[in-house]
């Protein structure tokens, strides 16, 4: 097993020239192990996209290089390299049947007619399609499109895909269907995926590693439980999941929020921001933090409590709804809050 | 309930104008193509049902060397204007938008601004100029008129076409690994096939019933049929040209259908 499927050194890409000219990405490095699910998180206009159609190669970058399966792969055109894209939009053939459409890479490889027959067959095996195999993507639902779109991206059978935002014309039962029917996909054949999504969730739950991109540079990769609870800046934490930011004094193994001295092993010197995911926010009578009610929210399973510290600092805590739905507070009440073991983080930069 | 809806249906006098416009369109026509069966000599008086004028004009031979020579002019026009127009609708509808698009549009619709009274002057003076220094007479010069004005109507459907084309289908088949080549020929010829063949009928159509421009640049001899029917018209009016008339209206008819069929949005 090799180690990397792709290798980013420095990549940039600057459109346009002289004054106009706009920097989409700053100089990206990445490694993508092979057969890992990987996903490029972050909001629209983060250069995930970008960064996406260099390894296509469909845009050049305009500095940096990128490795394919160990090979140099900056300057090579798309059509020369092994990787296949399911795009946002599907672009699916409108001329073509399903069959025809999953069929065309590997007639364009110049395959063999009985071998591009049972590979195609396959594929409709694979994403299910058996019915609908001989219409054209004109009499096709949104969700069987999406399953053609990744039937003809899987059927050369690629080093790495690439997936741009595929669930994102989906209802949101649809998207969850296709989330797991991704996974499978990527698990039973074993292919590198890389998939762009602004979408945490999604990314959170299908992901192998996750990297979190904002103003075209790469903020952090990790694991997504590493990502969640290891955040390593303020904007990550706030993109991913709620989080709760605390402004404190750290001294040695001590912070000092709100005039109440917290223990955090090794939380350094000077002033600090602390992040506290809701869920890790505890509510009780001997807690060590004294604060103000003044709302809470109710959610279903979840209540969800505003409070205020004595320096005015605004904490949500995310408590399970008991069976009657009400957790017995009032607004207004004084309430002492408590935190998770290892629920305190520092944020770097901050 | 009508609602608050401006409908102009239900103005007073709409059912009268709108039938007074189309009796002034289609009665002449009509006429025409009624008067083309007439059996008697005279334009003006109905001598009973007969296919005598079309069977006259069919062994006329100024008449069959006229419709050769537009049919050919035609083609060729169609031919050579369909050509250049797919390749300027190509340049200037697959890679995204560039600075000086309008501009460009401009240029490739000239003959549509341009009255085509002076483009027919200046074209007999340009081709006079060069018929002297070569001393070529042929049927060239009608050809290279009419592929220049026809330009802009083989050109306008199919940038119709290629505009309603999802420009990253050509990005999906090169990612599906197609040269420029293959992804031309398996995907943007078929897909802008209907476009070009509606802008080739187009062009025909256009070219096949030009007067103006083909009577200032044709040398003697060159009769296409809308000229030979405006000399006859001049010396004596029979219902020859009645008949003419009529089957160039069915001609023209026929592709037109056929244009609107190819252009009209199946999906």
């Amino acid at each position: 097993m090799s180690p990397s499927a792709i290798e980013i050194v420095d990549a940039a890409k600057v459109y346009g020239y002289g004054a106009s000219a706009a920097r989409a990405l700053g100089g990206v490095s990445l490694g993508i192990r092979t057969g890992e699910f990987f996903t490029l998180l972050g909001p629209s206009g983060c250069g995930k996209t970008t960064l996406l159609r260099l390894i296509a190669g469909f845009e050049m970058p305009t500095e940096g290089t990128i490795h394919i399966g160990g090979k140099d792969m900056t300057a090579v055109p798309p059509n020369k390299r092994p990787v296949n894209t399911v795009f946002q939009s599907y672009a699916l053939f409108p001329h073509l049947t399903a069959r025809e459409n999953i069929a065309f890479g590997l007639q364009m490889l110049g395959r063999p007619r009985d071998e591009v027959a049972s590979e195609v067959e396959k594929m409709i095996a694979l994403v299910k399609l058996e019915e609908m195999a001989d219409r054209r993507p004109g009499q096709l639902s949104g969700g069987q499109q999406q399953r053609v779109a990744l039937a003809r991206a899987l059927a050369p059978a690629p080093q790495v895909l690439l997936l741009d935002e595929p669930l994102s014309a989906l209802d949101l039962k649809l998207r969850k269907e296709m989330q797991l029917e991704l996974k499978r996909l990527q698990t039973e054949t074993g292919i590198t995926f890389v998939f762009v999504t602004h979408d945490q969730e999604e990314a959170l739950t299908m992901s192998d590693r996750i990297g979190v991109m904002s103003g075209g540079r790469l903020l952090q990769v990790g694991a997504p439980r590493e990502i969640y609870n290891r955040p390593v800046d303020r904007f990550v934490a706030d993109f991913i999941g709620e989080t709760n930011f605390i402004p404190a004094e750290a001294r040695g193994d001590l912070v000092r929020v709100a005039g109440v001295d917290l223990s955090l092993p090794g939380a350094g010197n000077g002033p600090v921001t602390l992040a506290a995911r809701p869920e890790q926010v505890r509510i009780g009578s001997n807690g060590p933090l004294p604060a103000t009610l003044t709302r809470t929210v109710y959610f279903g399973t979840d209540t969800h409590c505003h409070m205020t510290l004595s320096d005015g600092t605004e904490i949500v805590a995310r408590l399970q709804s008991p069976p009657s739905g009400d957790i017995g507070l009032r607004d207004g009440q004084g309430v002492r809050i408590d935190f998770a073991p290892g629920a305190l983080q520092i944020l770097e930069g901050a | 309930m009508r609602g608050r809806r401006f409908d102009i249906t239900a103005l007073p006098g709409f059912s009268a104008i709108a039938i007074g416009v189309f009796v002034v369109l289609y009665a002449p026509i009509v006429t025409i193509v009624v008067y083309s069966f007439n059996a008697s000599n005279s334009v003006a008086v109905w001598g009973g049902f007969s296919f005598r004028w079309y069977e006259i004009a069919w062994e006329n031979t100024q008449v069959q060397d006229a419709t050769i020579r537009s049919l050919v002019v035609a083609v060729s026009a169609a031919l050579i204007s369909t050509t250049l127009a797919t390749m300027a609708a190509l340049g200037t509808t697959r890679r995204g938008r560039f600075k000086g698009q309008t501009f460009i549009y401009v240029m490739i619709n000239q003959p549509l601004m341009v009255p085509e009274i002076v483009t027919a002057v200046a074209l007999l003076i340009f081709f006079a100029t060069i018929k002297v220094a070569t001393g070529y007479q042929g049927l060239g010069y009608l050809i290279l008129a009419h592929s220049a004005f026809c330009i802009p109507f083989a050109y306008l459907p199919i940038r119709a076409r290629l505009e309603g084309m999802d420009l990253t289908l050509e990005i999906a088949a090169a990612d599906l690994y197609a040269t420029p080549w293959q992804t031309f020929r398996r995907v943007t010829l078929p897909l802008m096939a209907p476009g070009v063949a509606a802008g080739a009928m187009l062009a025909f159509v256009i070219s096949l019933d030009d007067v103006i421009i083909t009577e200032f640049v044709k040398s003697a001899g060159q009769d296409t049929l809308p000229t030979y029917m405006l000399g006859q018209l001049r010396r004596a009016v029979t219902p020859e040209v009645n008949a003419i008339s009529t089957a160039l209206l069915v001609l023209t008819v026929m592709l037109l259908t056929a244009f609107f069929l190819l252009t009209r949005r199946r999906d």
